[in-house]
This record gives structure tokens, C-alpha cells and sequence, in this order.
């Protein structure tokens, strides 16, 4: 990281004292809270019926932290973004000092990385306590789960940079956000899903995610092999990179 | 960068907007310790102009120097030795005053421990000391303007742009402004201003240009532009309800020069006691009359045909 990217990322930790304590608390009782409804009591009648090799808490908690990563990224991209835009105007003020766009973006990406990484820990730890990874690869997940903040993210900032109303966003969470959630992979094997829907799946970089994370904690082997899903999400990363470097760009140079 | 050359120096300069032509072909010079002004009503590119000479918005024509270095090859390292305040606060609300100017300078590159002594004294300079740990969000417009103001002087720079520094300000907000702004040219420190307050330019200018339509219309001193393009003295006549056009006739040959607007009519004399006594002689029956010496804003209105805030 180049130092004017460190001091723009700087900006965005100092305010994050004022709000840490709050993220905290939900980096722990969030996992437990999902863990607890769908693990342990919708888990109960579903391993009654046998069917999948591992409890389905240990099924559901690798996909879950997956999707943690891609929530917490979406909603660090979102709001936030377009706060630094129209409202704080927080962007603006860094405009106008040496940093460059790139650096102020490269400095809010940063920020909700860390953001993304805090919460996947405090969901592995969580994980830990349920019993829920059977291996020490399992702490693999844990990069796993930023690789997939990484990879929707840039895409969301961009996002977030070029809507003109926050109305917008809900577009984003209904059609996007909750749709991957359910259907990639993260509840139920997408094989049981019809063949375009099992494609949209595929597509999604949130599929990719679970099938590493759950291959990390499980200790067992991937669909497609680990480089495909990791390239996939690094793919995703980088030309979302790419786009949102142009989108800030041009969003900050009138 | 020689000696004596301008800190600021544009030809021809142009910035467009698709078809539309915002700053239309200006050349400016601003010299190391002057406060130069753009003046001008709103849309008259002031702030596009503004905006190119702070580097975040690429010139679409002309040249333009700044500290002697290119604005788009060197953008970084020209913001590096400017300071900003721009026309619409941006401020971090949820930070504290400290915080504010200690984290805006770190964009700067500065050591910590120079940015928090130099954080406190900008405070003291803008009055702001024993609201320093307060959070900004419940500050007066005036107290989060001098903050700004606080905050494009962190990086001691050598030019300070100010983009209309006292807009939505309350009076007495707005000489406390004019007042640190008055120290800092005291203290030798370039500013650029712009604005649509005739007064601000003329208590805060050395030198400053009339914009209208995007193109310089005049430029010198407030006072040589108010002796080069008005008489010294006006008389503002009103009439109530009375149509102005039957009165206009009647004044025809008082003052130098006669201007009606939509609620009043302006006289320009030398002498607006001798004017407004021949205003009574004709048997004019004003509901009220005004004599003043001009200002900037008659220049305005000799050279555009239209008043500066509408």
C-alpha cells in the first residue's frame, strides 16, 4: 500500500473508533444467533432425515461465513460509499489534498477488507466453539471469506459511485445480495437446484467461496479444484478493481 | 520557478461541459502575497475557474501554471502546497474539531507530532481552541466555515483558495471570517477568493476580476473599477407602487447616468446630494431616498446590465 493510500485508510479508521464497539458485538452474536436457528434447530430435523455426511451445522457454517464475507463487503461498499460522495462528502475533502482517486479508494477498499476479515473472525471463532471445523486447514476459511468481500466489493463501490439516489440500493440487496445468499450453495447443495439456476450459481462468486470455505473447515475436496474457485474470486477482485478505479476517476475529476 | 513570476498564471483558459462553455477564455495572473478575487453572480464560472486552479478539474483549453508546475501532470504535488476551502463544507460531522484537522492533515504526509502542534495553534487562529474535543456536528455555520478555513491552512500553504467563504453566513459570522482572513493576508499568505458579496470583495481584494457569462469583464482594483466604471456617489430612489417609467422620463439629465431596476432607481452623481436636491426640484415625490457611494456592485451593473444577487 502506497503511504497515501495508509493515510486515506487512516481517515476511515479513525471514525471507525467511534462505531467499533457496535461491530464488534454483531461479529460474535450474529454467528451465534445463525448458528443456533438454522444449525442446531432447523439442523435437528433435517439431519433426522440423513442425507448429507456432516451435520448440517457443520453443512450451513462454512457457507454462512462465506456469505458473511459477502455481506459485510456489500454493506461496507454501499451506504458508506455513497456517504462519501453526497452526504459526509468525506471524498471531496480528500480530493483536494495530495490524494489522488485511486489512493481514496484504495484507502476505503482497504478499510472494508479489515472490516470484512474482523467479522469473518469473529465468526470462525464462533465456529470453533460449535464444534463446526473438523480441520486445521479449516483457518484457511478465513482468507477465503475476504476473497470473497474482495471479489463483489469494488464492484459495489462503483456501484454506489454512480447511482444517483441511495433508492437504489435496494436493487442491489433484493436482486443481488439476497438472491446469492440463498442460492449459492450456502444452505443446500446447488445440485438439487434446476440446471439455470445451477449456472447462475456457478456465476456467482459467492458459490466459489463456499465451496472453499467448506472445503477448509471439512477438510474436504472442492467441485471444480481449488485454483478454479480461487482464481475465479481473484478475477472478480481485479476487474472489479479496475472498474471502480474508472468510476472514481471520473466521479472525482469534473 | 523565477522570481517575480505569477503563482498563478492563466491564458485563454477554458473549461467546457459537454456544449456548455463554463469559464470562456480568461487570463489571469495572481501575484505571491496578494488576495486576488473572481467576482461574479452564481453560474458565472467562479468556481469552475476555481476548480481547474485547484487541480481536481483538468482544463479544456489554454494553458494554466500553478507554482510553475503543469496541473495535470503534477496535480498531487501542486495540492501538496495548496490549501482548499471549498464552497460546500465538507466536514467529518461524527469527528471531533481536533480530529477533523488532525486527520486532514495526515493526507498531507505530515508527522504526527507536527500535525497535532500545528492543530492546536490553527485553532487558536480561528478561535476554536475550547471547542477542540467537541464533536462538529451541533458548530454554527461560522464556526464550521473558520474550521475550514482551520483546515486548508494545515499544510502551511502557499496559496489558500477560498470558494465563496462567507455564502449562508449570518452578519456578525461573516466579519469574524473577513477579520482571520484579513490577519492571514497580514500574514502575507496568497489567497484566491471567490464571490458574489460585492462588499467581501472589496473589504478583502487587492485586485480582482468581474466575471459574467464565463469571460472576464473587468479587472483592477475594487477602487480603480468603481472610479473607471461609476461616478462616486448613487442615489437610490423609490417610488412605492408607482410605474418607474413615467418617473425615469422625468429624471432625464440628473446625475451622470440613470439606471431603473425592477423596485428602485439608481442615480449616479458625483455629487448625490446636488443630485437628490434636483430629484426635489422637479417635484418628484420619492418614498424614500438613499445616497450612498458606489461599489462594486454598480460596476457590476454598468458592465452586465444586471445585479449581482438576485
Amino acid at each position: 500500500m502506497t503511504r497515501p493510500t495508509a493515510m486515506a485508510l487512516e481517515y476511515f479508521l479513525v471514525s471507525y473508533r467511534r462505531t467499533w464497539r457496535g461491530t464488534i458485538f454483531s461479529a460474535f452474536v450474529t454467528p451465534v444467533l445463525f448458528l443456533l436457528a438454522m444449525g442446531k434447530t432447523v439442523g435437528t430435523y433435517i439431519d433426522a432425515r440423513g442425507g448429507l455426511e456432516v451435520a448440517y451445522l457443520d453443512y450451513i457454517a462454512p457457507g454462512v461465513l462465506a456469505s458473511t464475507g459477502l455481506q459485510i463487503g456489500i454493506f461496507e461498499g454501499s451506504f458508506a460509499v455513497y456517504s462519501a460522495f453526497h452526504w459526509s462528502r468525506c471524498y471531496h475533502a480528500m480530493r483536494v489534498s495530495p490524494l489522488s482517486p485511486s489512493n481514496i479508494l484504495g484507502g476505503h477498499l482497504s478499510y472494508a477488507m479489515l472490516r470484512v476479515a474482523l467479522s469473518a473472525t469473529g465468526f470462525v471463532l464462533v465456529m470453533t466453539a460449535f464444534g463446526s471445523i473438523h480441520s486445521a486447514t479449516g483457518v484457511l476459511a478465513l482468507p477465503v471469506a475476504v476473497g470473497v468481500g474482495a471479489s463483489v466489493t469494488p464492484l459495489v463501490f462503483a456501484y454506489s459511485a454512480v447511482i444517483s439516489t441511495e433508492g437504489l440500493f435496494a436493487v442491489l440487496f433484493r436482486f443481488v445480495m439476497v438472491p446469492m445468499s440463498l442460492f449459492a450453495g450456502v444452505f443446500f447443495p446447488v445440485d438439487a437446484m434446476p440446471a439455470p439456476a445451477r449456472v447462475l450459481a456457478y456465476l456467482s462468486p459467492l458459490w466459489h467461496g463456499v465451496e472453499l470455505c467448506r472445503a477448509a473447515t471439512l477438510a474436504t475436496s472442492t467441485a471444480w479444484g481449488v485454483p478454479v474457485h480461487a482464481g475465479y474470486l481473484l478475477l472478480w477482485s481485479v476487474a472489479g478493481f479496475l472498474i471502480a478505479r474508472r468510476v472514481f476517476v471520473r466521479k472525482l475529476t469534473d | 520557478m523565477s522570481e517575480g513570476e505569477p503563482l498563478i498564471e492563466a491564458r485563454r483558459l477554458v473549461k467546457r461541459f459537454g456544449d456548455f462553455v463554463a469559464v470562456d477564455g480568461i487570463d489571469v495572473a495572481v501575484r505571491a502575497g496578494e488576495v486576488f478575487g473572481f467576482l461574479g453572480p452564481n453560474g458565472a464560472g467562479k468556481s469552475s475557474a476555481m476548480r481547474m486552479i485547484g487541480c481536481i478539474s483538468p482544463p479544456s483549453g489554454g494553458s494554466l501554471r500553478i507554482l510553475g508546475l503543469d496541473p495535470v501532470a503534477d496535480g498531487p504535488a501542486i495540492r501538496a502546497r495548496l490549501g482548499v476551502c471549498p464552497q460546500r463544507d465538507s466536514l467529518d460531522d461524527d469527528l471531533t474539531v481536533i480530529e477533523n484537522l488532525t486527520v486532514y492533515a495526515r493526507y498531507f504526509g505530515l508527522p504526527r507530532k507536527i500535525v497535532r502542534q500545528r492543530a492546536a495553534e490553527l485553532l487558536e487562529f480561528v478561535r476554536l481552541s475550547e471547542r477542540a474535543l467537541d464533536r462538529v456536528e451541533p458548530l454554527s455555520g461560522g464556526m464550521k466555515r473558520r474550521l475550514t478555513i482551520a483546515r486548508a491552512l494545515v499544510n502551511e500553504p502557499d496559496i489558500v483558495l477560498l470558494d465563496e467563504p462567507t455564502t449562508g453566513l449570518d452578519p456578525q459570522a461573516r466579519h469574524l471570517v473577513w477579520e482571520r482572513l484579513f490577519r492571514l493576508k497580514q500574514r502575507g499568505v496568497t489567497q484566491v477568493i471567490t464571490t458574489h458579496y460585492m462588499d467581501e470583495a472589496e473589504q478583502l481584494c487587492d485586485r480582482l476580476v468581474v466575471m459574467d457569462h464565463g469571460r472576464i469583464v473587468a479587472e483592477g482594483a475594487p477602487r480603480d473599477l468603481i472610479e473607471r466604471f461609476s461616478t462616486r456617489e448613487v442615489v437610490e430612489l423609490r417610488f412605492g407602487d408607482s410605474p418607474l417609467e413615467s418617473v425615469i422620463a422625468k429624471l432625464d439629465g440628473v446625475g451622470q447616468r440613470l439606471e431603473r431596476l425592477p423596485d428602485r432607481i439608481l442615480v449616479y452623481a458625483e455629487d448625490g446630494d446636488t443630485a437628490a436636491a434636483e430629484v426635489q426640484r422637479r417635484r418628484l415625490v420619492p418614498t424614500s431616498v438613499l445616497v450612498r457611494r458606489s461599489s462594486l456592485e454598480d460596476v457590476f451593473l454598468h458592465l452586465t446590465g444586471r445585479t449581482l444577487v438576485d
